[in-house]
Order: C-alpha cells, then sequence, then structure tokens
C-alpha cells in the first residue's frame, strides 16, 4: 500500500480520479502521520479531523456515484491561521484573537472548499505575519523538520513545516516580505507569490495591505500550479484583485520540464548575492544557474541599485499599514478583552492590546505609529513609497533585458532558534533578497536548489517575473526542478530525516 | 532628524493604545532607536522628483454597484463578542467624545 | 466648568467685533447600500442586523467603493460650483472610538473629490450672499454609541452599548471657506446656508436632508476678530481663535448657537481673557455650548491613502453628463418662478415660507393660471393647514384636485363661493372637487329664465333700486344682486345677475 503522505498532490489526485484512493484513506494517512509527529514539529495550531474527513466523505461519495469532480477534490491541504476560515478557530498566530471562530469564509477558503480539499487544520505563524521564524508566534515556535532545534523560516514556517514534514500535500501561506518564499527555501519546499492582486485578500488577516498576498505552497513546482490555479483569479470583494484570467501556470510547468528553456533570458541581480551570502548557498545557487543554462537559458547580470534601500522602506512601510491594520484588535467585537472591571474601554484597550500583542508586534506598530504621524511622514513612510518607485523602475529596466531575474532566496540556511531573537535589526536581514518583489508587486517563487554542503542545510532557489507574468516562475522553475531531482536522482525532501520516533 | 527617545515610545504607545510597563518601554526604546536610524536612509533618495507609490499595481475606479447583498445575522455578528446587551457589543464607560 | 458662560448681547459684541464663521455639513446620501459594503442603508432596524464582515471590521475584510455614492458625491460637488478632481484617493483617519468599527475611517484627506466652489445663498430680504465652498469630500459614517447609566449622556454613563447599523453609510462633508463680512448678519446667513444646502441635497435626490433624523448634520465654526476701525482693512486684521460647536440638530439651533458663542467669546475678549480653540457642544435644553473634554494634545489621525481602496478617476465625459442631470439653483428657480407668476417679493416670500412652491407649480403645470394657483394655495389650504397643524403637502388635496376646481370655475360651472364648498368637500374625503360638485349639486344657476324670475322678485321687493340706477346709481344694483344670490343659495352667476338687472334698467355700463 502506498504511503499517501509521500506522494505530490498531482500524484494523490490522479490516483483519487482512477480510483486507486479514497479521499478518506489519504486524509486519514495525514491526520495519522500529524498525530505522529507534529508534537516536535508544531506545524499546526488547530487540526480539523472531523471537517477534514467529512468532506473526504462526501468527495469519496459523489465520486463513486459518478459526479464530476474538480481536479483536486478529495486531495488535503493545510492552511496558514491566516486565512479566515468559517467554524475553524482563526488566530494570525496572535493571543489577541485566540478561540476567534470567524462567521465567514475568506474568498480562498471559498474556493479551497468549492474545489472540495478536505481542510486539515490551521497552521502555524509569526504573530500577524510578523518575523522570519515563526518564533513570534504566541503559541510557541514551529520546528524545522531537517532540525528541530532550527526556525522552519518566517512568517509562514507552520506550512512550510507540515509540507516538509509531510503532514499535507498542499498548503497555503501568505508573502508579505518573504514569508512563503524564505520558510519554502530553509525547508527544501516550493513557495510562490502571486502578483500583487493575483490572489484575493478577503479574508486574509491583513498586516501590510500594499504588500500581503496569499499564495501556494507544495513540494513541487507543478503542484504549486494546480493550487494556485484553485485560489487565483479576480474577487469582486478585494477591489485590489486583478481582473484579468490566472497566468497559465500549470501549462507552463509542463512546458518547463518538457520543453526545456531555450530563448530565455534570465538575468542575476547583482545585488542580491555576494557578501552576506552563507558560501552553500551561493555554491548551490551558482550550480542552479549551471544547470539552467543547461536546459538552453541565457544568463546575465543586471544591476538593481535601489535595493539597497528595499530593506528600509519595507520596514516604514509595512510598519505603517500594520499599524492601522492592528487598530482593530480592540477589545470590542472580537478577540481578547482585558477587563479589570472598574476601568473606562481606554484603558480596557490599552490593557488587552498589551495583554495580546507580542514584543514584535509592539514594536512595529509603534514604528508604523511614529512614521506616520504628524511632521514624520514625509521623512518616513512619504520616503519610502517613493523608494517603491525607484524599485518598480529597476525592475521595469532590468525585465526590458530578461524574462526573469534570479537570486538566492535567502542569504543563509536555516539558523538555530533563539538564535537571531535578541536583535530584531539581524532577523529583517533574512528577508533582504525577497522585499523587492513585494515592494514592486511582481510574482517570486523559491524552489530547492540542493542542499548546503557545510550542513546539509535546503537552498532556496529564487526567481522574479514581471507583474502578471506568474507563469514565467513556473516554466523556469520546472525546468530547474527537473534538472536537480535528475541529478541527484530524486527530489531533495528524499533526504529529510525520519521523524517518527523524534524527541 | 531627531533620534526616538523613551518619552516618544510613550507617547507612541499611547496613540496606539498599548499599555507599556517601564521594564517594556526601557527594552523597546532601545530596538526602536536603531530601527529608526536604519531605515531612516529612505529620505536619502526620495527626491522630489520622485512620485510616490501607494498601489503597486496601477488601477482605478474599482467599484461596486449600488445592490444590497445579504448582511451577517445580529448572532453572526455578535458571535466573537467578548460582552454582548440588547443586541449590541457592550463596552466599559467612554471617557472621551466622538471626532 | 460648568456655571453658566457670561454672555454679551449678540448686537452689542458685534458692534466691538467682527465675526467669522465657517459651517461644515455632513449629508447622509440615500444610496440603497452602504459606502464600501453591501449592507442596506436604511434607518431603524434592529441593532447589528444591518452588518457584515467589512463594515464590523472583522479581521480579514476589505472595503469597495459603492459606484452610485461617488455619482451622488460628484453631482453634489459640480452643483457647489466644485471642480471635480481628475484622481483622487480615499485616505484612512486614524483614531480609536467604539463606534468605529475598524478604529480608522475611510475618508478623504487632502485629495477631496469636490473642492472650490461657490454657492448663492439669498436671504429672507432678498440678499444674496456667495458662500465659498473649501471641499466636499466622501467619507463613512460611524456606528451609534448608546449610553446606560447616570443621565444617558456620555458623562456619569457606566457601560455603553454598540450599534454598527449606521457604520459605513455614505456621508459627503461639505466644509465652507471661512465666511467674513456678514457682521450681524452672520447668524442668519449661516442658517440660510444650511437651509440652502438641504434644499440642494434634496432636489438632487441623494439625500433626504432632514436635521432632525440626522441625515444632514452641521458643525459651526466661530471666531471674533478686533473690529477695523474707520479707514482700517478689516482684513488685514488676523482670524482669532475659534471654537467648532457641535450636535446642532436644527436650523434654529444654528442660529442660536451663533447667538451664544459670539456672546461668549464677546465676553471673554472683552475682559480681556483669551478665546480656547476647542469643540464645543450645543445644548438645546440651556441654550448653551459646553466645552467637550480637554485633551492634552489634538489627536493625531496619521492620514495615509487607503491601500484598499483604489483611485476615483472619473472621466471628463462622464463629469459633464452628470452636470447635465443638475436641477436648477434652488434661488435661481424661485427667482424664475416668480417672474413666470408675476408675483411680487412679498408674495413669493411667503410662499418659499410656507413650502407652498413645489405644490403651485405643479397646479401651474396642470394648467391653472399662477394667480389662480398661489390664491388656493396661500388662501384657504393655508389656513386649514395651519387650523389643522399640519404641513401644506400633508393635506389630503394634491395640485391636480385644485386645477381641476380651478377650470369648474372658469368655466363658470361653479363660482368661488361654491369652490370653497367643494374644496372642502374634498379636504373632508369625499371625493375630488367634480365629485363634490356633482354629489352635492353644486352649480351655478346660469339659466338665464330662472334668474330673470329671481331678478324680478327681489326688484319687487326693492322698488327704488330701478330708479337709483336709472338714475346714474349703478351701484344700487348689489343689492339685487346680493339678494338673488340670497335667494339662490349663492349658485347664481353674480355676473349675470347684474347684466339682467342692468338690461331691466335700460341701462348699459
Amino acid at each position: 500500500m502506498s504511503d499517501w503522505t509521500r506522494r505530490t498532490a498531482l500524484e494523490i489526485a490522479d490516483a483519487l480520479a482512477a480510483g486507486e484512493a479514497t479521499s478518506e484513506e489519504v486524509v486519514t494517512a495525514h491526520l495519522d502521520r500529524i498525530a505522529a509527529v507534529d508534537g516536535p514539529v508544531h506545524a499546526f495550531l488547530h487540526v480539523d479531523a472531523d471537517g477534514a474527513l467529512a468532506e473526504a466523505r462526501a468527495v469519496d461519495a459523489e465520486r463513486k456515484a459518478g459526479a464530476e469532480l474538480p481536479r483536486l477534490a478529495g486531495v488535503p491541504i493545510a492552511v496558514k491561521d491566516v486565512l479566515v476560515t468559517r467554524g475553524l478557530p482563526t488566530t494570525a498566530g496572535s493571543r489577541i484573537l485566540e478561540g476567534w471562530v470567524p462567521p465567514y469564509d475568506g474568498t480562498a477558503t471559498r474556493r479551497l472548499r468549492a474545489a472540495r480539499m478536505p481542510i486539515l487544520g490551521k497552521t502555524n505563524m509569526d504573530e500577524f505575519a510578523m518575523g522570519s521564524s515563526t518564533e513570534h508566534s504566541g503559541y510557541g515556535p514551529t520546528h524545522n523538520p531537517w532540525d528541530l532545534d532550527r526556525i522552519p523560516g518566517g512568517s509562514g514556517g507552520g506550512s512550510a513545516a507540515a509540507l516538509a514534514a509531510f503532514e499535507a500535500p498542499l498548503a497555503i501561506g501568505s508573502d508579505t516580505g518573504g514569508s512563503i518564499r524564505q520558510p519554502a527555501a530553509v525547508t527544501g519546499t516550493v513557495g510562490v507569490k502571486p502578483t500583487y492582486g493575483g490572489v484575493s485578500r478577503y479574508g486574509v488577516i491583513a498586516l501590510a495591505s500594499s504588500l500581503d498576498q496569499l499564495g501556494p505552497c507544495a513540494r513541487t513546482v507543478e503542484d504549486a500550479a494546480l493550487l494556485h490555479e484553485v485560489i487565483g483569479g479576480h474577487d469582486p470583494m478585494d477591489a485590489t484583485s486583478l481582473d484579468e484570467p490566472v497566468p497559465p501556470v500549470v501549462d507552463a510547468a509542463r512546458r518547463g520540464r518538457e520543453d526545456g528553456l531555450k530563448g530565455v533570458k534570465v538575468a542575476v541581480v547583482k545585488e542580491l548575492g555576494g557578501e552576506g551570502y552563507q558560501e552553500g548557498v551561493a555554491q548551490r545557487f551558482a550550480e542552479s544557474l549551471d544547470h539552467l543554462r543547461a536546459a538552453g537559458a541565457e544568463v546575465v547580470e543586471v544591476s538593481c541599485p535601489s535595493f539597497a534601500y528595499a530593506l528600509a522602506a519595507y520596514y516604514l512601510i509595512l510598519p505603517s499599514e500594520a499599524s492601522s491594520n492592528l487598530a482593530k484588535y480592540d477589545s470590542v467585537r472580537f478577540g481578547l478583552r482585558v477587563d479589570d472591571g472598574g476601568s473606562t474601554v481606554e484603558r480596557v484597550m490599552a490593557a488587552t492590546r498589551a495583554a495580546g500583542f507580542g514584543d514584535e508586534v509592539k514594536r512595529r506598530v509603534i514604528l508604523g505609529t511614529y512614521a506616520l504621524s504628524a511632521g514624520y511622514y514625509d521623512a518616513y513612510y512619504g520616503s519610502a513609497q517613493k523608494v517603491r518607485t525607484l524599485i518598480q523602475r529597476d525592475f521595469a529596466a532590468a525585465f526590458a533585458s530578461a524574462d526573469v531575474l534570479v537570486s538566492p532566496t535567502c542569504p543563509t540556511t536555516a539558523f538555530k532558534l533563539g538564535e537571531q531573537l535578541d536583535d530584531p535589526l539581524t532577523m529583517y536581514l533574512n528577508d533582504v533578497a525577497t522585499i523587492p518583489a513585494n515592494l514592486a508587486g511582481v510574482p517570486g517563487m523559491s524552489l530547492p536548489a540542493g542542499l548546503a554542503p557545510e550542513n546539509g542545510l535546503p537552498v532556496g532557489f529564487q526567481i522574479l517575473a514581471p507583474a502578471r507574468a506568474d507563469d514565467r516562475l513556473y516554466r523556469v522553475g520546472a525546468a530547474l526542478e527537473a534538472a536537480l531531482d535528475a541529478k541527484r536522482g530524486g527530489p531533495v525532501l528524499a533526504g529529510v530525516p525520519d521523524l517518527e520516533g523524534a524527541k | 532628524m531627531a533620534t526616538l527617545d523613551r518619552a516618544d515610545v510613550a507617547r507612541l504607545a499611547a496613540l496606539a493604545r498599548i499599555d507599556l510597563s517601564d521594564a517594556d518601554l526601557d527594552r523597546l526604546s532601545g530596538q526602536l532607536a536603531a530601527i529608526v536610524d536604519a531605515v531612516a536612509t529612505v529620505a536619502e533618495v526620495a527626491g522630489e522628483d520622485v512620485p510616490a507609490t501607494s498601489h503597486p499595481i496601477p488601477m482605478a475606479n474599482v467599484t461596486r454597484p449600488d445592490e444590497v447583498r445579504a448582511s451577517l445575522t445580529q448572532e453572526e455578528a455578535l458571535s466573537g463578542a467578548p460582552a454582548v446587551e440588547d443586541g449590541r457589543f457592550r463596552v466599559p464607560q467612554i471617557l472621551g467624545e466622538e471626532a | 466648568m460648568s456655571a453658566a458662560d457670561k454672555l454679551l448681547g449678540y448686537e452689542e459684541a458685534l458692534e466691538a467685533f467682527d465675526p467669522v464663521f465657517g459651517i461644515e455639513v455632513h449629508v447622509e446620501l440615500n444610496t440603497k447600500t452602504k459606502m464600501f459594503c453591501g449592507c442596506a442603508n436604511e434607518f431603524g432596524a434592529e441593532p447589528n442586523t444591518q452588518v457584515c464582515p467589512v463594515c464590523l471590521g472583522l479581521p480579514g475584510s476589505m472595503p469597495v467603493t459603492n459606484e452610485k455614492a461617488v455619482e451622488s458625491a460628484i453631482r453634489l460637488g459640480l452643483a457647489l460650483g466644485c471642480s471635480i478632481r481628475e484622481s483622487s484617493r480615499f485616505a484612512r483617519k486614524n483614531y480609536f472610538y467604539p463606534d468605529l468599527a475598524k478604529d480608522y475611517q475611510i475618508s478623504q484627506y487632502d485629495e477631496p473629490t469636490s473642492y472650490e466652489g461657490a454657492i448663492d445663498v439669498v436671504l429672507d430680504d432678498g440678499t444674496t450672499v456667495t458662500i465659498g465652498i473649501e471641499r466636499a469630500h466622501i467619507e463613512e459614517d460611524a456606528g451609534k454609541n448608546t449610553h446606560v447609566g447616570g443621565t444617558g449622556g456620555i458623562q456619569g454613563a457606566d457601560h455603553s452599548l454598540v450599534d454598527y447599523n449606521r457604520g459605513g453609510v455614505p456621508l459627503v462633508e461639505i466644509v465652507t471657506k471661512p465666511i467674513t463680512g456678514v457682521g450681524v448678519r452672520t447668524a442668519e446667513v449661516a442658517r440660510a446656508y444650511v437651509a440652502t444646502i438641504r434644499d440642494l441635497v434634496r432636489a438632487l435626490g441623494i439625500s433626504d436632508g432632514r436635521m432632525e433624523q440626522g441625515s444632514l448634520r452641521a458643525d459651526v465654526n466661530l471666531s471674533l476678530r478686533a473690529k477695523a476701525a474707520p479707514g482700517e482693512d478689516q482684513d488685514a486684521i488676523p482670524f482669532g481663535k475659534r471654537s467648532e460647536t457641535k450636535n446642532v440638530n436644527s436650523l434654529r439651533a444654528i442660529e442660536r448657537a451663533i447667538h451664544h458663542e459670539v456672546g461668549r467669546q464677546a465676553a471673554l475678549l472683552a475682559a480681556g481673557k483669551p478665546v480656547v480653540q476647542e469643540t464645543r457642544h450645543w445644548h438645546e435644553d440651556t441654550n448653551s455650548t459646553t466645552p467637550g473634554r480637554s485633551k492634552e494634545e489634538a489627536e493625531d489621525y496619521r492620514y495615509f491613502p487607503e491601500p484598499d481602496l483604489l483611485p476615483i478617476e472619473p472621466s471628463k465625459e462622464w463629469v459633464e453628463e452628470l452636470r447635465a442631470t443638475l436641477p436648477e439653483h434652488p434661488a435661481k428657480r424661485r427667482a424664475r418662478l416668480q417672474e413666470e407668476w408675476a408675483l411680487s417679493d412679498l408674495e413669493m416670500r411667503d410662499a418659499v415660507a410656507a413650502d407652498a412652491v413645489d405644490l403651485i407649480e405643479e397646479t401651474v403645470a396642470a394648467g391653472t393660471a399662477a394667480q389662480a394657483a398661489r390664491k388656493w394655495w396661500m388662501g384657504e389650504l393655508a389656513r386649514t393647514a395651519k387650523e389643522q397643524g399640519i404641513e401644506l403637502a400633508d393635506l389630503p388635496v394634491r395640485p391636480h384636485d385644485i386645477a381641476e376646481l380651478q377650470v369648474l370655475v372658469d368655466t363658470g360651472a361653479i363660482n368661488d363661493k361654491l369652490a370653497r364648498q367643494a374644496l372642502a368637500g374634498t379636504l373632508a374625503g369625499e371625493g375630488s372637487p367634480a365629485t363634490v360638485v356633482e354629489k352635492r349639486g353644486l352649480a351655478v344657476v346660469s339659466d338665464d329664465s330662472a334668474l330673470e324670475a329671481a331678478v324680478d322678485e327681489a326688484l319687487a321687493a326693492q322698488p327704488d333700486v330701478l330708479a337709483k340706477i336709472k338714475d346714474g346709481k349703478i351701484q344700487a344694483a348689489g343689492a339685487i344682486v346680493g339678494a338673488v344670490m340670497k335667494a339662490t343659495k349663492g349658485q347664481a352667476d353674480a355676473g349675470r345677475v347684474r347684466e339682467i338687472i342692468l338690461k331691466r334698467a335700460g341701462v348699459e355700463e
């Protein structure tokens, strides 16, 4: 009997469609896996066994009755706890939303349900998506399946770890400055941030409205493409969503895998590399470029000088928008209330937010309040928005001479838990390569480039494409993935340690 | 540009409705001052002639027709509320006043 | 402090000081749905039943702009003579308050949809004052706090209850430029301005414009400065510190609040004390303003462009299409009607004051001569309405009824006296005037033989009249006319009777 937890989503979908397995079997296998390993991994904040099995059984019954079902029907999925799910607790990794059960579904949730995908549960994340290690979760960190003493990346460490630990074949993440891509890089999985507006934000708990995007997480490029097509597309409930069809990402992935990259121009971004990048990261990156050349691509270099200011601009824009987006957590309509019984609502609000928010959230909210305040707007938020324009211009110039831009996804492999907690600025540097894409709104993917020789930990390869050209990510990514899998004789995740019996 | 000091942080925390203990203030002030110094560099390149980008993908005139959609039921609306009275959200005494 | 402020008299104050004022009017639009979500925009529902994740500010929710609200806002801006911004972004106004579901209000900050306009306000005596309009911008309303315990007001309340049904309702805020140079007429002008805005939004069909229901709200700003000496330029003297008075819920309250604030500020200044720049609340019961809770520092709203909404960029073509839908300016319309109806200034003013202009216009449109229409509405009907203590528009008679009535008079079927009887019947619910005339058998007797018989009878009773008429005293005929009218219970055609009498006397008129 197949171990369904080791299969790709595509393989599972095909097997279900062919009647070789039932969704109930597949879901049960994953729930068993979660029960076996999630103690040490802690990818999940909430597991909905009943709900997932009920949907699995419903899909099985309909399939048996001959109903026509969507492509991924019956394939289970994990959902980052940033996406609102009706009837399932949704916390955004924060204590201030502990126990909140939304009375509505986000649009992406509705699309998953319409795709008949059983939702296994909600995954852990840095509180309100602020972080690069999932250590800022109000519910304790997630542990990297490659080494349980290490971080799984953030803010979407839970989704990435669930994939790497074979607890789910697919996951939903969100990416504001790299929160899908960086966890993918340090866990050896695939993560995509679509073009801004490519996936509806209605029902995504907002961090920074002009930067946030929901995106697909998987173990293979093609799986990510399948999920991308389920959740992507115009939504009238999100005014910023693109009123255009989803780019043909599944098709592009297939072409990349089968047809190679002849005629494709790939440009390395000079500023996203070099000093500060771990040796093994640089090495695997260079080797990946060789694979792209071998597949027929031309590799050149471009310079994007304004990227030097991207981190600063990001850590002004994000806190500013977040300080406003997080104001609603005020004890009145939902969530935590800290009430000493004799107080005023002003005092209760302040006490609630003090108790419910962690340090990183407090830092960013206060920073954002400062950056927007009278007399400071022009120098801080206003200036950061101008840097944004410069970054967009650099991207435009770069894309004039290349189809995609590439870089290592992040400067290092997974660091140890606790290692960077004392210095926020050091933690911020993890996002230096991923942030520019969010500022410009362009799509980006991270896929495994192999393991760093010095420590055997996963390295991520980042691909960036022009806005609306998400399909290019999948074409190039699939080609690289095929080459790397061929070279090592299997996927990178074949090398992840056995977790059962761990700790 | 002025750097962020402890008194600033206290004032901002009040504006953001977050209680901070003295220990919190001590810890956060140093960290925040360092962050502000690091991000202040944006002003170096933000020339007068550079327009600001508030929306990464340019679009305009996105609206919806003036047509009624189903609302939540009262029960759904109140479902997450810490305190309810008479179909309304109950809050402690309000000190300030409507703007 | 709550002891009554010392006040100078209004006129007395304005002998020494020059007033400068401004008004902010919030217009609640009558769209079907709220500004940023599809919840119904209706008054009076059970609490928290017209809410959704968006207007409740639930995590993950997002706003989407109501296209009708934008259209209404642009039409209002055009009617105010404003320029319409080519590209305007919404902005977040950030502050914490329980009735503000997101703890920020989506509004417009430095990019209001409409800006730089002016509107003429016509005062009762016909004077026209041009009010400069700074801007008119779109924003969303907050929910409603109810205070429990204490007196029901916010002070001394034990706790509060919040209903978000009103949260998210579309508002347009109109801000005037500072208005100077109207001196002692300040209160009058302020009132007339708000009344003009009220009439305008009703004429545009974008709002009910009812202050007593809250669909039109006004805040009054007022400051005083020293009066210029003769030969000195008043405008060279800088503005004083101003107060902003909120909770001014009626036209009358606007005048009273200004009277009060002028008196209060003048008393302070005359005593050498400073006027504090602050927000105050108007109290109808005590005819006074009290200061709002003093804040240590002004609230910093940290405005920034709303990232969840895209800019509004109305095309020039669309704006011109909307301009073509504008109704006539209320004052211009009244001037035109006055001329068309050949009314005196006083007659027109009275008609306006009685809210009869629309009714007269409709009656004229139904075919009645203007003077006749005016006579009915301002005469018999106005009197009846006053007796019953109701508005003219609430009487159970419509303009087409009056038109029908007047046709009966014009064709001679009935005379004026009978017409009043018919009208009384209509008011009593007996049906249209024609129906009443038929049912009651009200008809002018114009059958000559019947009239001649009646005349002869009357002449026989007063034999000396005929001689008087022949003698040249034509007016003596009046007594016979009266007798005949009495005998026919008013149903004789008085004019015809008179003719017959003169014929009998052999006299030409």
